[in-house]
């Protein structure tokens, strides 16, 4: 029997009804950061909160990742099947800018300053059948 | 107490499948101590670093065991400078009289794979396909160029102008110029970055003999004074590489805090420099870094470039041997490269890329992951 998997612990919600990133926040300074982090990465302070980031944002860049990247890559694509994929950084209101990657990968429908929504679905399929769930940022309709 | 750059010394970047990478450290040392009219047994210490061909070290099993402090220096795209800054260190603080600083490396073919678990990153973040280097740097010049109004041919222009200065350098890996328009149409890595406007890991050596100022007229007839060494890392805020959050509110980044540093340091300004070594992994890079270092205003290398400023013959050459993009990236020799071309411009013994007008100071810039960057101003 297979299961879907988060592919950490700890950096999203899963499973959830609604599902959602999480960040921590420094208790002192206010400061966010993601993935939930034991420490502040701006003041050093132990005394942190983690939670839930919001879930649509905007692209603050963006590129198309053209090659097929050494391990640790690990997509379970051969150099033939893949597929060039976008990356980006999102920036979510009152949280951070993530890094991720992007559903679209066409540079012609990807710009600057374009409203997305953080969506989780299955990564790569294991030998065994396991799906193993991430977080990507798709465009919103 | 100041010090002095006495002899530099240079193994041929690009591939050298016959030599190890040790062995180009060892033959760019012998060099350097050749320059400087001395033997290696005249050496009181020794700082260097390889990211990928071993102990900088093992320079003692082809040089001669004497039994100097001889200490390793692994800092990334900065370990040559991080070497430079605390040889200078050991002068100024009188312990030491003469000493080397050597630089080597040899990398596989592709791009660097980076270990997410080196720099207290989850596996996570490799698996994805995130911890990759040349995204960052495609990232940061997207936004950049919406920002500030940098067009695509700029980006082309760049590596056209390092290919230029390659063909002029002996010593350079790419020595052929390229077209603009092949720059530009050539495959895409990640956009908008095409195959021509990133530099690819390499193979090389650089070895630099330091001293005394108040001695060093002793052994070289045009010795050049290190007004500057400063490396400094990121702070909190600055959009930086490997990183699967930035925050909200930017910072400036290292490569600014470096250069205010060193010009502090060296008692001038950007107007004073008259050849100018810049970080250019990638076209962006560069023109990025021209405003980071304080040579411009953001948005202002649009029209510099098109103009031809950065050119050997400009009103601020940059890259006049190639840069990164037409020696590539050997890690540990990189950013001592940058300071060997600086010496030979001050010396005046450029030959082909001689920049004119007899320059009198020179600055070096290298920035590497994961937020550091070092920076030397030289004064002959």
């Amino acid at each position: 029997m297979s299961n879907r998997l988060p592919i950490a612990e700890g950096l999203f919600t899963w499973p959830a009804k609604k599902p959602a990133l999480l960040g921590s926040r420094c208790d002192r300074c206010g400061i966010a950061s993601f993935p939930a982090a034991q420490s502040c990465m701006a003041c050093g302070s132990q005394e942190v909160t983690v939670e839930e980031l919001p879930s649509r944002g905007t692209l603050w860049t963006w590129t198309v990742q053209q090659f097929m990247p050494k391990s640790p890559y690990n997509s379970g694509e051969t150099p033939e099947t893949f597929r060039p994929y976008g990356v980006g950084y999102l920036e979510l209101p009152g949280g951070v800018r993530v890094e991720g990657r992007l559903t679209e990968s066409d540079p012609r429908k990807l710009r600057v300053g374009m409203a997305m929504d953080v969506v989780f679905d299955t990564w790569r399929t294991e030998p065994n059948g396991d799906e193993i769930v991430s977080f990507f940022f798709q465009p919103v309709a | 107490m100041d010090v002095a750059i006495i002899g530099i010394g240079m193994h041929p970047f690009g591939r050298t499948p016959a030599r190890s990478g040790l062995q180009q450290g060892a033959y760019a040392a012998r060099l350097a101590l050749k320059d400087a009219g001395i033997e290696w047994r005249d050496i009181e210490f020794a700082f260097g670093g390889s990211a990928s061909a071993g102990n900088a070290d093992a320079l003692g099993n082809e040089l001669g065991l004497t039994g100097i402090p001889f200490i390793n220096v692994a800092n990334g795209c900065a370990t040559g400078g991080s070497s430079l800054m605390t040889a200078c260190s050991a002068i100024r603080s009188g312990a030491h009289d003469i000493g080397l600083v050597a630089g080597f490396d040899k990398h596989d073919r592709g791009a660097f794979n980076a270990d997410p678990g080196d720099w207290g990153l989850g596996q996570w973040y490799g698996e994805l396909g995130l911890m990759i280097t040349t995204q960052f740097f495609a990232m940061k010049i997207q936004r950049y160029m919406h920002d500030y109004g940098i067009s695509e041919n700029t980006l082309a222009r760049v590596a056209e102008k390092a290919f230029i200065n390659g063909s002029l350098n002996p010593n350079a890996w790419r020595r052929t110029p390229v077209a603009v328009e092949d720059i530009a149409g050539a495959i895409m890595v990640n956009n908008p970055l095409t195959k021509y406007m990133f530099c690819s890991p390499s193979e090389g050596g650089v070895a630099l003999v330091l001293c005394r100022a108040d001695k060093a007229k002793h052994y070289c007839a045009k010795p050049v004074y290190l007004k500057s060494a400063v490396l400094k890392s990121r702070r909190y805020g600055s959009f930086e590489v490997f990183a699967p959050s930035q925050a909200l509110q930017q910072a400036e980044g290292p490569t600014v805090d470096a250069s205010r540093a060193a010009f502090e340091m060296a008692g001038v300004g950007p107007r004073d420099i008259d050849v100018i070594q810049l970080q250019d992994t990638e076209s962006g890079a560069e023109v990025m870094h021209m405003a980071e270092n304080g040579f411009c205003e953001h948005g202002e290398q649009e029209q510099l470039i098109q103009s031809g400023a950065t050119r050997i013959g400009g009103s601020m050459p940059i890259n006049t041997d190639g840069g990164c993009l037409a020696n590539g990236e050997p890690i540990g020799a990189s950013g001592l490269r940058q300071v060997y071309e600086n010496v030979l411009q001050l010396r005046g013994e450029a030959g082909a890329r001689q920049v004119p007008g007899n320059p009198q100071l020179g600055y070096t810039h290298v920035y590497g992951a994961p937020g550091i960057s070092a920076v030397t101003i030289l004064q002959r």
